[in-house]
């Protein structure tokens, strides 16, 4: 298992695929690092309305903005590392020399998912940690948990990193990509709608968006990371926080953390079992 | 380096395959014995690859059994026992050969080392090759890659499917003397090649496939029908259409006796590619 999870791990790190997510990378960063410069600036020279913590408000702001891009970003690779694990290379005729050694395809499966992760949580937490350092840098501010949003953060990339393999062996590789991206979208439509629910105080809109974040994981994963980072931010500043981009910010506790360990085991297994009665 | 085998490399009996309304095999009976070269042919979509395919565990039978010395096709046992080369493979391009075989090397759990991989890019060709990556490679070389990959490990049954579709004259006699050399070690293989010629070349046995079912089978001697005698004398070639190998000693002594001069004999028998296109009935490829 370890033999292929390496062989995944020097596929994505060689394939240009990964240069590309590394520019990108780099460019959203001195972006990020422009923003956060102008903006504290001006912070700086504003007065808020009273119960508004301007240097907070703009620090978690722009942070929480930060954390929807490593999340998309480490999204982009994670497909891009995982789309035509199965249909795609075997229509490639990649995986078929793979498969016929004495290797049980799940064991495959598992070290592919593994070589997947081993490039996209560092991704993450490197740009997560990046970001976080800029802004408490140029701005002085802090997120009030540091490590677990950034977990939380790869834990959602890792569950589409799942989701992608799982549709890699139903799916041929451009099928698969547009699957999953569509999923991720709607994973961001649902907290956009959560959003709209509590605006309007619509407890159904709410209820809804929950179930759907709670389906795609990686939502409810972000929404939990942005209440996280705001975590012990009270008053005004704290209710406008936690109607953020892209989701707000959203409890999910130790009973997310377990529904998506059993989310990973379910797709896992899925894919799994649907593998191994796969022609190839 | 190679390890002799006791019972039959490839043991498939009642072999049927189904993709949807498509019937790829029809109750399929074969045999590759040990240390046998058996050369597979058919005209497209006759069920060959689905054959190599099921004795590789890559596709499941829908009905029949396939063994792969003694174990059953596609468990890990039947896997750690063959070698294969599919016939659209590709390799990752930015691996190097080296790097490649290790690979196979550690998935195959062979102990092999450097030492094996050296002596098998060696053995096809590729020894100056040996760091070049693969996307560097001719599709050529990627196929004697393909080879030398199938050989990790020292399978005791080798399935090639058209391991020769991208050599140039060179390259197929390579892998000619190839086979002889692995035959000669007691490697089982199975050759599904549309160059007739390679197989009746190499193959101690050739099995027909058409529309999933054998249709002929049997050496390449026992599959040749006599087509006649021709000698060449002082006053030409005499043609003995209906004769056989069994007359020549009388045609002859009955020359000799006569005063002439006999320059050569040929017995004709029925080519490779007569026999099949006899076999297939004239099915396209």
């Amino acid at each position: 298992m370890l033999t292929i999870a390496g062989y995944g791990l020097r596929e994505a790190l060689r394939r240009k695929v990964f240069v590309v997510v590394c520019l990108l990378t780099v460019a959203f960063v001195i972006l990020y690092w422009i923003g956060n410069r102008y903006t504290f600036r001006h912070v700086a020279d504003i007065v808020p309305p009273a119960g508004i913590d301007a240097q907070a408000f703009a620090g978690a702001f722009l942070f929480g903005m930060a954390m929807f891009g490593t999340l998309f970003l480490g999204t982009v690779l994670a497909i891009f590392l995982t789309l035509g694990v199965v249909r795609g290379d075997a229509e490639r005729g990649l995986l078929q020399p793979l498969v016929v050694r004495p290797v049980g395809r799940g064991a495959v499966l598992v070290a592919r998912f593994l070589g997947a992760a081993a490039v996209c949580v560092p991704y993450v937490l490197v740009l997560y940690f990046a970001t976080m350092g800029l802004t408490g840098a140029e701005g002085g501010w802090w997120p009030d948990r540091i490590v677990t949003p950034g977990l939380e953060l790869a834990g959602g990339v890792l569950v589409v990193a799942a989701l992608s393999l799982l549709g890699s062996v139903f799916l041929s590789s451009i099928a698969n990509g547009i699957a999953i991206f569509m999923i991720f979208g709607g994973g961001l439509v649902a907290g956009l709608l959560g959003n709209i629910g509590h605006v309007l105080n619509s407890h159904g809109l709410v209820h809804a968006a929950k179930i759907a974040a709670w389906a795609m994981p990686f939502e409810a994963l972000y929404q939990d990371a942005l209440r996280e980072i705001t975590q012990n931010t009270s008053g005004l500043t704290g209710f406008l926080l936690r109607l953020g981009p892209f989701g707000g910010a959203e409890q999910g506790g130790v009973a997310l953390r377990l529904w998506v360990l059993a989310y990973l085991a379910i797709v896992g297994a899925l894919a799994v079992a649907g593998f191994a009665r796969r022609d190839l | 380096m190679y390890a002799r085998s006791v019972s039959a490399a490839l043991a498939v009996s009642g072999l049927a395959k189904r993709y949807g309304a498509v019937e790829a095999l029809r109750g399929v009976d074969l045999q590759v014995e040990a240390g046998e070269l058996v050369g597979l042919l058919g005209p497209n979509g006759a069920g060959k690859s689905t054959l190599v395919k099921i004795a590789c565990g890559l596709v499941r039978p829908t009905t029949g059994r396939a063994e792969v010395c003694g174990a059953r096709a596609g468990s890990r046992e039947a896997r750690a026992a063959l070698g294969y080369l599919a016939e659209f493979f590709r390799f990752p391009g930015w691996t190097s050969a080296d790097e490649l075989l290790e690979l196979h090397q550690q998935l195959a759990g062979s102990g092999g080392g450097e030492q094996e991989r050296r002596e098998l890019l060696d053995l096809v060709g590729l020894s100056d090759a040996r760091s070049r990556r693969v996307e560097e490679m001719s599709k050529g070389m990627q196929q004697r890659l393909g080879i030398a990959q199938a050989l990790v490990g020292a399978p005791r049954l080798l399935l090639l499917d058209e391991p020769t579709s991208a050599l140039d004259p060179v390259g197929r006699r390579t892998v000619r003397t190839l086979l002889e050399e692995l035959r000669r070690r007691g490697v089982s293989v199975l050759l599904n090649s549309h160059l007739l010629s390679e197989i009746e070349l190499v193959c101690d046995r050739v099995v027909i496939l058409l529309a999933g079912q054998v249709v002929t089978a049997g050496t390449p001697a026992e599959l040749a029908s006599p087509r006649g005698v021709e000698i060449d004398t002082d006053r030409g070639t005499e043609v003995h259409a209906d004769a056989g190998r069994d007359d020549v000693p009388q045609f002859v002594e009955q020359l000799v006796r006569d005063g002439r001069k006999v320059y050569g004999v040929r017995v004709r028998t029925s080519t490779l590619e007569e026999v099949y296109v006899e076999a297939v009935g004239g099915e396209t490829e």
